[in-house]
């Protein structure tokens, strides 16, 4: 459950909140991580849960020697009160036993703390694609009923393209394959947003397929194709590298070398 | 997965499977599935006195947790704090998962996991574990037994050990740098660590994580020593890492500072028979 690190519980209603699924390439936490960071968001809660491996750390935001020593969980919450934004990062695994308590543990609280709409970044596994995802963008969108009543046009404008429903069994041409969702290393993605829509709430997934190895690069083309709709940075220089890496990213492949080995 | 001498490992892949728990589970899968769940249930079992107060609504009066996961750092309180009188054996834990192994004669948890208290200052609580517990098991630990705990003006120590291998650093270390120690606390903690922060990107994992996230949460002044060693099993050169963390426990008991070889020879193991892979 939330749990706020501040005096009084933060107020969210009427905010956008941005959550990551834990899939593949773990891009939807990365750029979570991106948007964190390079818009300085304070931390105002933790959502304390038996649903995800327990993890510790010292702030991987820090910019300076002052916040560095500042403990971190593996779910916390971030807000930006003045772009009316609330982040969730979540950096563990969610235990395989209880995904559909955590699906259920976050549809309550998004429902319960008034948020205006979700948007839930995700991936899926590049190499599960048919013939015709393989062509053009990696990018996907998908948008619950209650969402698309606010931002039909906004997504027709961007131009996005809508996560095509699969066949269920491809190659049978059985009469009753009647053609689903699906989203192949997504974690929760295809569970909460199903569950959103029986809830009626406003809630967008945006995925990307990709594969697992270097994800930055993913990272930041989520990163940016949110900031296309969301418009969270205001910096219209068109700076190509205008996210601040933070200071976590670290060491991601490895120890540095030992000398001796050449 | 196992492994080529038949242990099993929980392994962890980063790609992430989609959750296929629409599909109707019958009733038998599902008894399973509980029965299972009840006997990864995680068990605290108290002396007669201690269940007794703790029946009637009063929790354990606590000014010091210590909690000690891993060999090294169950050894190092057993040489230095646990040899000295006075020390009661209050509880037990069990957490049945993967990894207990059945030992004939003696129930593994029955020396895997050990609460102790002090005689004349009973507001100091020891906790010894040695088993594995299993990710699934940790929150549920945790919070068992801080509900047993009154929280007011608690202070949790924690020594945790790990494998260098898992120390992530830019600079290569060389062979003599292990055994080190890094700490991390939460922010109620207001003391100063007696060593070294953590460095970004490394983290903390298991039991230690699972109690600082606890007491982070709910505000509890904690802090965990993490112990990188290139040592698997229990090693006196890794126990004697922790002896810094002294001069702040010696403040609330009474500890010896130092012990005979006799005694440290006592807790370690100098061949361990199950991984002689190189004679």
């Amino acid at each position: 459950m939330f749990i706020s690190s501040q005096s009084s519980a933060p107020s969210f209603r009427d905010f956008t909140l941005v959550m990551p699924a834990v899939a593949v390439g773990n891009v939807g936490q990365l750029a979570v991580d991106l948007i964190v960071s390079t818009l300085n968001m304070s931390r105002v809660g933790h959502i304390h849960t038996d649903c995800l491996i327990p993890m510790a750390g010292n702030n991987p935001y820090a910019s300076s020697k002052e916040d560095g020593e500042e403990l971190h969980t593996p779910a916390e919450v971030y807000a930006a009160a003045e772009l009316k934004l609330a982040v969730l990062q979540i950096r563990a695994p969610i235990l395989q036993s209880k995904t559909k308590k955590f699906r259920q543990l976050l549809v309550s609280w998004i429902k319960s703390s008034g948020f205006s709409r979700t948007v839930v970044l995700s991936s899926s596994h590049a190499y599960q694609r048919d013939d015709q995802q393989l062509q053009g963008t990696p990018l996907r969108y998908l948008v619950t009923p209650s969402l698309l009543k606010g931002s039909a046009d906004a997504l027709k404008e961007l131009g996005w393209r809508e996560m095509e429903r699969v066949p269920a069994f491809p190659g049978l041409t059985d009469g009753n394959t009647e053609p689903r969702l699906c989203i192949p290393g997504g974690g929760i993605t295809k569970g909460l947003y199903t569950d959103s829509c029986k809830e009626d709430l406003p809630l967008a997934v945006l995925l990307l397929f990709c594969s697992e190895g270097d994800n930055i690069p993913d990272a930041f083309a989520l990163a940016n194709h949110l900031n296309d709709w969301l418009h969270l940075l205001d910096d219209n220089s068109k700076q190509p590298n205008k996210w601040k890496i933070p200071t976590s990213w670290s060491l991601l492949f490895g120890n540095g070398i030992p000398p001796a080995l050449f | 997965m196992a492994t080529f001498f038949g242990e099993v490992l929980s392994v962890y892949s980063r790609a992430v499977e989609e959750d296929d728990d629409e599909l109707d589970e019958n009733e038998e899968d599902e008894q399973i599935r509980r029965e299972l769940e009840e006997k990864r249930e995680v068990h605290l079992h108290w002396s007669p006195e201690v269940s007794e107060s703790l029946k009637s609504g009063n929790k354990l009066q606590c000014s010091d947790f210590i909690l000690a996961v891993g060999q090294n750092a169950s050894s190092f309180l057993s040489v230095h704090i646990l040899s000295t009188p006075n020390w009661d054996t209050i509880g037990r834990a069990s957490a049945w998962n993967e990894r207990s192994r059945a030992v004939t004669g003696q129930s593994c948890e029955e020396s895997a996991c050990v609460f102790y208290r002090h005689k004349d200052n009973p507001t100091v609580l020891i906790c010894q574990v040695s088993c594995y517990v299993a990710e699934d098991q940790l929150f549920q630990w945790t919070e068992k037994v801080f509900d047993c705990l009154q929280l007011r003006e608690l202070n949790v120590t924690v020594l945790s050990d790990t494998s260098v291998a898992d120390y992530k650093t830019a600079d290569y270390l060389g062979g003599s740098s292990a055994p080190f120690l890094r700490s991390l606390h939460t922010s109620a903690f207001g003391d100063q660590p007696v060593c070294q922060s953590l460095e970004q990107p490394n983290i903390v994992t298991g039991l230690a994580a699972a109690v600082l996230n606890h007491c982070q949460v709910h505000r509890i002044a904690a802090v965990v020593y993490q112990c990188y060693s290139d040592v698997i099993g229990p090693d006196s050169v890794t126990m004697e890492t922790y002896k810094p963390v002294l001069t702040k426990l010696g403040r609330s008991i009474q500890l010896d500072p130092s012990p005979s070889t006799d005694a440290l020879r006592k807790f370690v193991r100098t061949t361990d028979l199950q991984s002689n892979l190189y004679i």
